[in-house]
Formats: structure tokens, sequence, C-alpha cells
């Protein structure tokens, strides 16, 4: 089942062309992970997913409606859209259990009690629940990024997409922050990752999109393939910038 | 040493009417420090808005409010509109008045600050989860706000409450114009009474502000 359309999209910023002509169909339970060097766009096209960048040419759509930045109906989209941030940005002034569940009960006006229950049970998978009352400060870049993930979770999103969630994080903090994500793709999730971690990108994608200069240089579902040989200069070029002879 | 002049207070209802004039200042402070903050949070927001209508009359309305005297506000509100629109402000509401439309302005400004100082990507990761501009403010920013803003609207508070004082220009009997009275009604009897009155004024102004930035203190360390 189809989940996620794009459809020649189109964004600039002022006389800057980001994202050139972009298509991508994603299916449920897929996991894309996006790749590309830095500034290539992969970030800007995961904001302008869920509505947080507008476009200029293109459409968006995730279960058959638009995503149309700046209009109405967007907050009940992005409800279905998880979005999880290289900076966490969990609520500083809210405890991890009130920032999982406030969007749940102020958005969806869901049941506090069920909601509670709910984020308590994410939080045991996770390794976190005996943090559940403390504030962000008083945790770990990997604890925050955990959180950040249950929080996306708890709206029951159909597709969550993940920005450099690791680039801010030491190194052994990457390694649960990623075992988390790797357990919820078992699970069945729908994904879209923009990631550095190679290795990471190799474990977890259905299909690899390697972005550069705003367009899609090439896409596949072979991913060992694309980690050995890749079919274009371009790619090969940047998988090199990974390898240390 | 001569006498301090500070047994005047004790004649008659003397120490009682300074009371009196002192909670004429704290009425008039709270009533306008109360709604200046409320509509500061109002305004601040507005400024902050990309409204480039909104941006410039707001700025010259803060213009207004720094380049005026407080006092120069008053007597065109007491006075002034009186004759002009023949409106027939009393004392106490045109004090109130300018010192809500100081406190607004400035507290706005203040607003406008701890809001810009929130990272943009918290109104971003606000509205990922589905929350709307007016949620997003209400749940996400504006606790943010308050919490930057305590320190910063203390001096503006204590400000106020100091300035009140100028009201007695106007002819409202607040607690330096009961000192004055008790200092000139017993010119002959305590000629020392200025050292001593102006001086236990001086200690009821420090009882109204201490606590504040007392709480102020207390908020600061329990928002930590």
């Amino acid at each position: 089942m189809e989940l996620l359309k794009v459809t020649h999209l189109h964004k600039e910023f002022g006389q800057n062309t980001v994202l050139n002509d972009i298509n991508l169909s994603v299916e449920k339970g897929e996991v894309v992970v996006i790749i590309g060097p830095s500034g290539c766009g992969k970030s800007t096209f995961l904001r302008c997913l869920n509505g947080l960048e507008e476009i200029q040419g293109g459409v968006i759509t995730i279960s058959g409606l638009p995503v149309e930045a700046g209009k109405r109906d967007i907050t009940k989209l992005r409800q279905k859209i998880g979005m999880v941030f290289q900076s966490y940005e969990l609520f500083p002034h809210k405890t991890v259990l009130e920032n999982i569940i406030l969007a749940p009960t102020k958005v969806q006006k869901r049941d506090k009690e069920e909601a509670t229950k709910e984020a308590i049970e994410l939080l045991d998978k996770v390794g976190l629940v005996d943090k559940k009352d403390y504030y962000p400060r008083q945790l770990s870049g990997g604890q925050k990024q955990r959180v950040a993930i249950v929080r996306a979770l708890l709206m029951h999103p159909e597709v969550i997409l993940f920005d450099e969630v690791t680039a801010a994080l030491d190194p052994e903090m990457v390694h649960e922050v990623l075992e988390t994500m790797i357990a919820l793709a078992k699970a069945g999730s729908t994904m879209l990752i923009v990631t550095h971690e190679m290795a990471f990108a190799k474990a977890i994608a259905d299909r690899i999109i390697f972005i550069d200069k705003g367009d899609i240089v090439e896409e596949t579902r072979d991913v060992k393939e694309f980690f050995i040989e890749p079919k274009t200069e371009r790619a090969k070029k940047f998988l090199k910038t990974f390898a240390y002879e | 040493m001569d006498s301090l002049g500070i047994d005047v207070l004790f004649k008659g209802t003397n120490f009682l009417r300074l009371l009196q004039g002192l909670w004429v200042s704290v009425e008039i402070s709270l009533i306008a420090v109360v709604l200046s903050i409320i509509l500061g949070l109002v305004v601040g927001m507005l400024m902050t808005l990309n409204n480039p209508f909104l941006k410039t009359i707001l700025k010259v309305y803060l213009e207004v409010v720094r380049i005026m005297p407080q006092m120069v506000l008053l007597f065109i509100v007491y006075f002034g509109t009186t004759r002009v629109f023949g409106w027939e402000v009393s004392a106490e509401a045109s004090a109130i008045i300018v010192f809500t439309f100081w406190g607004t302005a400035e507290m706005g400004d203040l607003v406008r600050g701890s809001i810009k100082s929130i990272p943009v990507i918290q109104f971003e990761s606000a509205m990922a989860l589905g929350f709307n501009k007016v949620q997003t403010y209400f749940y996400i920013i504006f606790p943010q706000t308050i919490r930057r803003l305590i320190p910063l609207s203390i001096n503006l508070i204590t400000r106020m409450i100091k300035t009140t004082s100028l009201v007695l220009m106007i002819g409202i009997v607040e607690v330096l114009k009961v000192a004055q009275q008790i200092i000139e009604a017993n010119r002959n009897s305590s000629p020392n009474a200025a050292f001593g009155v102006f001086a236990v004024v001086f200690l009821l102004y420090f009882i109204v502000c201490w606590p504040i930035s007392r709480l102020a203190t207390y908020l600061e360390k329990r928002w930590e």
C-alpha cells in the first residue's frame, strides 16, 4: 500500500534551488534511508514532507491527503507524520512523561491515564522507565533522543521522519539510539531516515536514496550491492569519503 | 545628637495614615503591574510576528513610552483629556492608565526578547507533533517565556512601584504625600521629622519591593 507519494517536488530558498523535481513513493512498512553529502537537501526534503517548509512546486501526499504548509489541515496531517530532530527538542519545562503525553492529550484529546500507560510501556521498551519524572536537562543525549522517539511514537504516526538523529551524540550513545530504531523497523514502522551512519544505513534500509545537489542521483532496493558497488560515479565518490585506507 | 524625628509618627493616627498612603501606592502599582503583564504578553507576541504594519506601530508605541517622562503622560491623561475630550477621568484611573500604558510597552519588549531567545526549532518540534499556533504558544512557548521573563520583569515591576510616587503630582494622597503632610503639620514641634519620616517611607518601599525580588529568586531556583 502506498503511504507517501512525492511528485515533481521543487523547493528553493530565494534564488537557490535546493530540491529539483524529486519523485518518490514509499510503501507502508518500508524503511527508506536517505544519504548524501552535507547541504545536498536531504534534511530540507524531510522538512517538506510534514510542511515545515513551503514548497514551490509539486505535490506531496500522505495516505492520499495533500501536505500543504500553512493550510489549516496541516496540523491534522502532522499527527500522521512523526518527526525526530537532530537536537532532540524535548520541551525543557516538562518532565519526560509530560513531554511524551502532552501532544496525545492536548492535540488528540486522548485520555490522560491511557496515554500515560502507553507512555510507560514504551519507555520501558527503550529502558528509560525509571527516568519518567526527570527533566530533559538531567538526561544524556542518547536518553533524550530515545525519549524524543517515544514522544513521536505515542502519536501513532503512519510514518516517522528521522533527521540525522545521531549526529549530535557521542559514539557510545549513537548505538543505543540506533538499536531503538532497528527495533522499530522490525516492528513494521514506516520510516524515512536521513543519516551519516553508513553501517547503520546498510543494516536498517529496505531502500537507499542517494541525493546530491537537490537531485535523486541513485535509488535502489539492493542495499548490499549499493554499498559494495554503487552504479553512479557520484555515489562511489561519496561512499569513498567514509573509507580510510 | 539631635532627635531623628521619628516620634511624630506615634502622634495621633499618623502612622496609620502613612500605611493607608502606602496602600494607595501598592494598589495602583498592583493593578497596573497585573494589567501590564497580561497585556505585555499579548503585545510581546505581536511584536514577534512578521507583520510590518504592526511592527511599526508597536515600535512607535515603545519609543513614545521610553522618551516621554511618566509625569508628562500623567499630566496629559489627567489634566489634558478633561478639557480637550471632556473625559472625567479620576486621578487614580489616570494613574492606572498611565502606568499600564508604560508597563505594557516595556513588558512587551521583555516578552519579545524572551520569545526570540527560544530556538525556532522548539516551535517546529511542537508543530511537528500537530500543535496548532495557539496551542504551541500556550503549552510550549509561553511557559518557557515566563521562566526567562521573571528576572527581567522584576526590575520593571520594582521601578513601577517606585515611580508611583509621581502620582502625588496629580493630587493622589499616597505614601509620600502623607509623609509630606505629617512633616508640614509638625514643622514647629518636630523640625527634624523630615529625616525620620522619609526614612520610614524608605523602609516601607523596601518592605514592599524586597519580597518581590525574593520571590523571583525562589522561582528562578525552582525552575532552573
